[in-house]
């Protein structure tokens, strides 16, 4: 997510595939480095969602389809 | 005759180069900075609106259908509290169900469902420092995407570092009640209209 522009393509990958995968973890840690937070958006029983907050790539379930990153949240005004 | 005015001129020109140099020397920059290419970024009146509508999209996919409708019908999306003893120590709900209103850019709202009591305002903020694009507010449903997935994903990081204030302090708890009313009212729909829909299945397969 980015301020005036929505929803931005990072990188995209088969985790299945090692290029790939090499490639997904440099650009996720890349992310956090940054300063994002970073959530995978789950499925839950009976038609709910809901997401989880992911801190390191190893928690990123295998079948996920994506990530998304958000600036980290801040007390408001 | 005419040496003497020549020789007049020159001492004249020489006094008077301290003042005419320097003004000069600015004009000339003045002109060299008039001249210069400066590039200049092209207001794009479309690009929030289209930042707007991937961000749409984005939420779209990540909530569910009923979700999605709330947000679509009555701007505002509510999630269910799942901390035992309700969202923060100060409002302590006693193991009562509580749930939170999320609305874009405005703080999130913690209330309790079966009295519609308000508990508390949570101020929080999504800012990108980096400003790539002039801007630090995310799109009004990437703010409330990151809100949603900030709750649903770690519900007591995300209260802790909002800043709590007593409710009335920035959204009027009236207002607030009447979207409280509305959801109700919206809800009550829904579940008719999911209802409708599940009783033909129902009937055709009987038939």
């Amino acid at each position: 997510m980015k301020p005036g522009f929505g929803e931005v393509m990072i990188a995209e990958g088969d985790i299945e595939v090692s290029d790939d995968e090499a490639r997904l973890v440099e650009e996720f840690r890349r992310q956090l480095d940054a300063g994002l937070w970073a959530a995978v958006p789950l499925a839950g029983p009976q038609g709910r969602r809901e997401s989880r907050m992911v801190q390191a790539f190893e928690d990123i379930p295998r079948d996920a389809e994506r990530v998304i990153f958000f600036p980290r949240a801040a007390g408001g005004r | 005759m005419l040496l003497a005015l020549a020789a007049t001129a020159l001492v004249a020109l020489a006094l008077l180069s301290d003042l005419i140099v320097p003004r000069a020397e600015q004009s000339w920059q003045r002109l060299r900075a008039r001249r210069k290419k400066v590039p200049t970024l092209v207001y794009d009146p479309g690009r929030e609106r289209r930042a707007e509508s991937r961000a749409r999209s984005l939420l779209r996919s990540c909530v569910n259908e009923e979700e999605w409708a709330m947000y679509r019908d009555l701007g505002l999306l509510r999630v269910w509290g799942k901390q035992a003893e309700g969202p923060d120590e100060d409002s302590g709900t006693g193991g009562v169900a509580y749930a939170y209103l999320i609305y874009p850019h405005r703080p999130i709202v913690a209330y309790l469902p079966q009295t519609r009591r308000l508990l508390g305002e949570y101020c929080i903020a999504f800012p990108d420092e980096t400003r790539p694009y002039g801007s630090v507010r995310l799109p009004d449903s990437d703010d409330v995407l990151a809100k949603w997935m900030a709750l649903t994903g770690d519900e007591r990081r995300l209260i802790a570092t909002a800043n709590m204030h007593l409710p009335g302090r920035q959204l009027d708890p009236n207002r607030v009640k009447r979207d409280l009313w509305r959801l109700a009212q919206w809800e009550r729909r829904w579940m008719r209209q999911a209802a409708e829909q599940v009783v033909p299945t129902q009937a055709d397969a009987a038939g």
